[in-house]
């Protein structure tokens, strides 16, 4: 908006964790836990109904989710109107508050409340979005994946996925829950719990969403999925994500995933899924690209055209690109349409300068995305 | 340089209204202070959200988180015009005969002289209400457009449609235009008194930002708004407003977003708030800049001039208010 910045202007952004997940799930238990227990920080919560809190505290703010198309022949650029106003509120007075939470109705679809962060200036300049967080019922999610495209929708765009009441399943079925969400979403950190019952410090004030600070806490963040093997992946699955000290979440190998893959061909097991697979209702699918040093002169222009001609189907991307000559890693992350980057740290001495994208989406080409990203290399042969 | 008589505040500063000649200052934290002999406090709100003048009256009308709608009175005094138990009252409006509306979700709520209430259903969040100058009737402002109501019937609104989301809405004071604020970088204006099949609407785009402050000049010659490193002043005095007109650029400044804009009572003069908390008024007639405050500790969030024009308050983000002295 402008270069100057006031004393107002200047403080810290307020860190945003957006709580989606279907009725049930175990958000309100969540809610009331992050109210209750005694971590020395304070929240605003933002919900559709009070509902079951049952605590009495003058930050929790009831607001209509309201979604507003912005009109710029854009379909999927939505936000919500109501958190635009709520936030400008709470923003006037920042010191009651260490973060915003904002808890989704069940049936919600995540994107408009993420977009809002990024689209709206005003509350860009004072808020940063910190984590998106799907709850999902282990009892209900097949269930809830064959009739609703929801449920898939707020697993695809979280960064934290808590598989919630666990103790309702066999381990079978759980580890059924598991392959799902990880098919669904190969980047997000799952935790598995009961009750709820996650440690708050895995949840809250993660950096989940930026993805600077996401792999500055887990440098591993994009390797946890099963990739497709670019024609310069010299990958070693050997030692996929075993030995790194920051990998702090559960991550069990779902039946696409790429550890301990000692050939290249991806025969992904599927054997274990019986019929009743929940996974045959999964509409959303995730790539994952790697590739040498790139030309800046092609892959700008490629990611412009990809976001702007597939945006509605790219739930998420998010990606470290190596730029021929450059020195810093460029970090990239997208919504729909909206694509960021920027430069990250310089590369170390002995890091391998390579190019890694994950896109999550619905009826995406990934072949197509897959060998155009290729012919964005430095090295490739420019088209005759 | 006219004199500044300072007025610092704790956190942010909402607006600033002048009451015949005692400027008050409200706060987000809910205390309204008045300089009346001194500085005078009132306990208004747990949390206000909005304060604005009665166009109508010589009061505020004022709504908080707390869910309340108050009307306050130039001693201070406040009366509670309606509570709505966990919700936050940020959009109010003053009308004729002592009436008050207020927004709650999808519903506007008209309050009358009388104390009766009046509820008009929306598809969608209102999001700001005016009354019109003549007749008691309102506008709300909506996704989609504007919903317009007679208060005194029940005959069905009737829509003023543009699409995308109306974040506010003004009446010009001769009631011909119809001006709304959008959650995209524009204002919406639409022609009332046009022949029905005539082409109604008036698009004014090109903002950098988003449009928060408007200001009508006295007669409505003018509206000025904020929202680009300069104030933009449309032209309405022809039959057809701004259309296929441009606007003025008043009071220019490199990259450096105004904020606010006041006209002047009695003259074509604008005071424009910053960013940066400088304060400028310029006269429309020749374009001559006055520096009126230099810059401060934050954004100006609201103007406000005396009955008398020689005074005007400014209210800041950062608490550091004011009272600019003119005359001096």
């Amino acid at each position: 908006m402008t270069d100057q910045t006031t004393e107002a202007q200047a403080a810290k952004p307020i860190p945003v964790t957006v709580l989606t997940g279907y009725l049930g799930a175990g958000k309100t238990t969540l809610l009331n836990r992050i109210l209750s227990e005694s971590h020395g920080k304070k929240y605003a919560v933002i919900v559709n109904e009070f509902g079951e809190i049952g605590i009495d505290n003058d930050l929790i703010v009831e607001s209509d989710e309201e979604i507003y198309e912005m009109n710029n022949g854009c379909v999927c650029c939505t936000v919500r109107g109501d958190l635009i106003r709520v936030v400008e509120g709470l923003m006037r007075r920042p010191g009651r508050f260490d973060g915003i939470i904002v808890e989704t109705t069940g049936l919600a679809d995540p994107v408009p409340v993420a977009q809002t962060f990024f689209m709206d200036d005003d509350v860009r300049a004072k808020t940063e979005l910190d984590a998106v967080v799907a709850l999902v019922d282990a009892k209900h999610l097949p269930l809830r994946l064959k009739d609703s495209r929801e449920a898939e929708d707020q697993i695809a765009f979280a960064d934290v996925v808590l598989i919630n009441k666990t103790d309702l399943v066999t381990p079978e079925e759980l580890a059924v829950v598991e392959d799902v969400v990880r098919a669904i979403n190969p980047t997000a950190r799952i935790y598995k719990t009961s009750r709820s019952g996650v440690d708050l410090a895995r949840v809250l004030d993660q950096g989940a969403f930026n993805l600077e600070r996401a792999l500055e806490n887990d440098p591993h963040f994009l390797d946890h999925d099963d990739h497709v093997c670019g024609p310069d992946c010299d990958h070693d699955h050997h030692h996929h994500g075993h030995d790194h000290q920051h990998h702090d979440h559960d991550h069990t190998c779902g039946p696409d995933c790429g550890h301990d893959h000692h050939h290249h061909d991806h025969g992904h097991q599927h054997g274990h899924h019986d019929s009743m697979s929940p996974i045959h209702d999964i509409t959303v699918k995730s790539i994952s690209l790697r590739g040498g040093e790139m030309n800046p002169d092609r892959f700008f222009p490629w990611i412009q055209k990809i976001t702007q001609t597939e945006g509605p189907n790219i739930l998420r991307l998010k990606g470290i690109i190596a730029f021929a000559g450059d020195e810093e890693r460029y970090v990239v992350q997208g919504v729909h349409m909206i694509v960021e980057g920027d430069h990250q740290r310089p590369w170390k001495d002995g890091e391998k300068r390579e190019s890694r994208l994950v896109f999550i989406g619905r009826n995406l080409d990934f072949a197509k995305i897959e060998q155009s990203f290729i012919a964005c290399q430095a090295t490739a042969k420019t088209p005759a | 340089m006219p004199t500044v008589a300072p007025l610092d505040l704790e956190g942010h500063v909402v607006s600033t209204h002048f009451l015949g000649d005692i400027p008050f200052f409200a706060t987000a934290s809910g205390t309204v202070h008045r300089l009346d002999g001194g500085e005078k406090v009132t306990e208004a709100h747990q949390g206000l959200l909005t304060c604005i003048r009665d166009p109508f009256s010589a009061t505020l009308l004022s709504g908080g988180e707390d869910g309340k709608v108050l009307r306050i009175g130039h001693d201070g005094t406040t009366t509670l015009l309606a509570e709505v138990p966990r919700k936050w009252i940020s959009v109010i409006a003053g009308g004729p005969q002592n009436a008050v509306a207020y927004a709650v979700g999808k519903s506007s709520f008209v309050r009358q002289g009388d104390g009766s209430v009046k509820e008009f259903t929306e598809e969608r969040s209102v999001e700001g209400i005016a009354f019109a100058s003549k007749g008691l009737r309102i506008a709300a402002a909506r996704y989609n457009g504007v919903s317009l109501h007679w208060v005194g019937t029940n005959a069905p609104a009737a829509d003023l449609d543009w699409k995308g989301a109306h974040t506010g809405v003004t009446f010009s004071p001769d009631g011909r235009f119809l001006v709304t604020m959008m959650q995209e970088n524009a204002l919406h204006g639409w022609k009332l008194d046009g022949k029905s099949g005539e082409n109604r609407h008036m698009r004014m785009t090109g903002y950098p930002a988003k449009v928060k402050s408007l200001s009508w000049s006295v007669k409505g010659k003018w509206l000025a708004s904020s929202g680009a490193p300069a104030a933009i002043v449309w032209p309405f005095s022809s039959k057809d407003g701004p259309m296929g007109k441009a606007p003025m650029e008043l009071g220019t400044r490199a990259n450096i977003m105004v904020t606010q804009v006041a006209f002047h009572p009695a003259e074509e003069v604008l005071a424009i708030g910053f960013i940066d908390g400088m304060i400028l008024g310029v006269r429309i007639a020749d374009e001559k800049e006055a520096l009126l405050r230099r810059p401060g500790k934050g954004a100006i969030t609201g103007m406000s001039w005396s009955a008398s024009g020689k005074l005007l308050s400014f209210s800041s983000e950062a608490g550091d208010c004011g009272v600019i002295d003119i005359s001096a």
